[in-house]
């Protein structure tokens, strides 16, 4: 079971549901959920790839953690935006926000 | 014991990561994904990685967690008891999901993997410090610029105008 093939996979359910869940999601907070699945899958398939490929070296969990930083980032200007979309046209439905549009 | 609570974990972040995406409820959602961040830092431990695994709980479960709770309280009235989250194009989106899990298998079982010889080691935390003020040091500081500035536009972006 401890085998690098098993996190692998993990890692790939993680990813598909998070593409399954920005596609599919109409809430701008729902998306931003299914992205953090997304980087996770990323990160879990990092440190496996670290620990499997011999452990003498640990960059792998260094660009997990510019992977986290990235996140945060990420999470913190996209509340921002999504907020900022709730004052102007009263909800968050991403299919709501098409005044550039025309 | 260990193949058990593996196997107990692995289920854990597949299951919650499933409510993650399928729930019809808003703050269901986030709730289930504390247990999906959560259950990954176990995976991590189970690497090795235990600085990454306090990393996922602080940052994750103690930051981006509550951003994003505090996401859907402010743009939902408290009010409604249930705050809903509808889908749509659910067919197109499975299958694409379905389309790149299938990929993603294929590579994964297909590929001949390097595995190394050292199997576990001691806290890797010295070691990352070690890395993070050497090799990685212009990455590390460009970042902090990075999530500095972030952070100071989404506190200008969502300001009271």
């Amino acid at each position: 079971m401890d085998s690098l093939q098993s996190y692998l996979i993990i890692a790939a359910i993680l990813f598909s549901m998070g593409i399954y869940g920005v596609i599919t999601r109409k809430n701008a907070v729902a998306i931003l959920m299914g992205i953090e699945l997304i980087l996770n899958s990323a990160n879990i398939n990092f440190i496996a790839f670290n620990r499997f490929g011999g452990m003498e070296n640990l960059d792998g969990h260094v660009f997990s953690i510019f992977v986290i930083v990235l996140a945060a980032a990420e999470a913190a200007v996209a509340l921002a935006i999504v907020i900022n979309l709730f004052k102007n046209i009263g909800s968050v439905d991403v299919d709501d926000a098409d005044l550039l549009q025309g | 014991m260990a193949e058990n609570l593996f196997i107990i974990i692995a289920a854990l972040v597949i299951a919650s990561a499933f409510w993650v995406v399928f729930s019809p409820n808003l703050i269901h959602s986030a709730v289930s994904l504390i247990f999906t961040l959560f259950s990954t830092a176990g995976l991590y431990i189970f690497l090795y990685a235990d600085f990454i695994a306090a990393t996922q709980v602080v940052i994750y479960v103690g930051g981006i967690l509550v951003l994003i709770i505090f996401g859907v309280m402010l743009t939902n009235s408290i009010d409604t008891p249930s705050i809903a989250a509808s889908s749509k194009n659910q067919f197109i989106g499975g299958m694409g999901a379905l389309t790149i899990f299938v990929i993603q298998v294929a590579v994964i079982f297909n590929t001949p993997w390097h595995i190394g010889t050292e199997q576990s080691r001691d806290s890797t935390v010295a070691s990352i410090g070690n890395l993070l003020l050497n090799e990685y040091l212009l990455p590390f500081e460009i970042i902090s610029i990075l999530l500095l500035a972030a952070l100071m536009g989404a506190a200008l972006l969502s300001r009271r105008t």
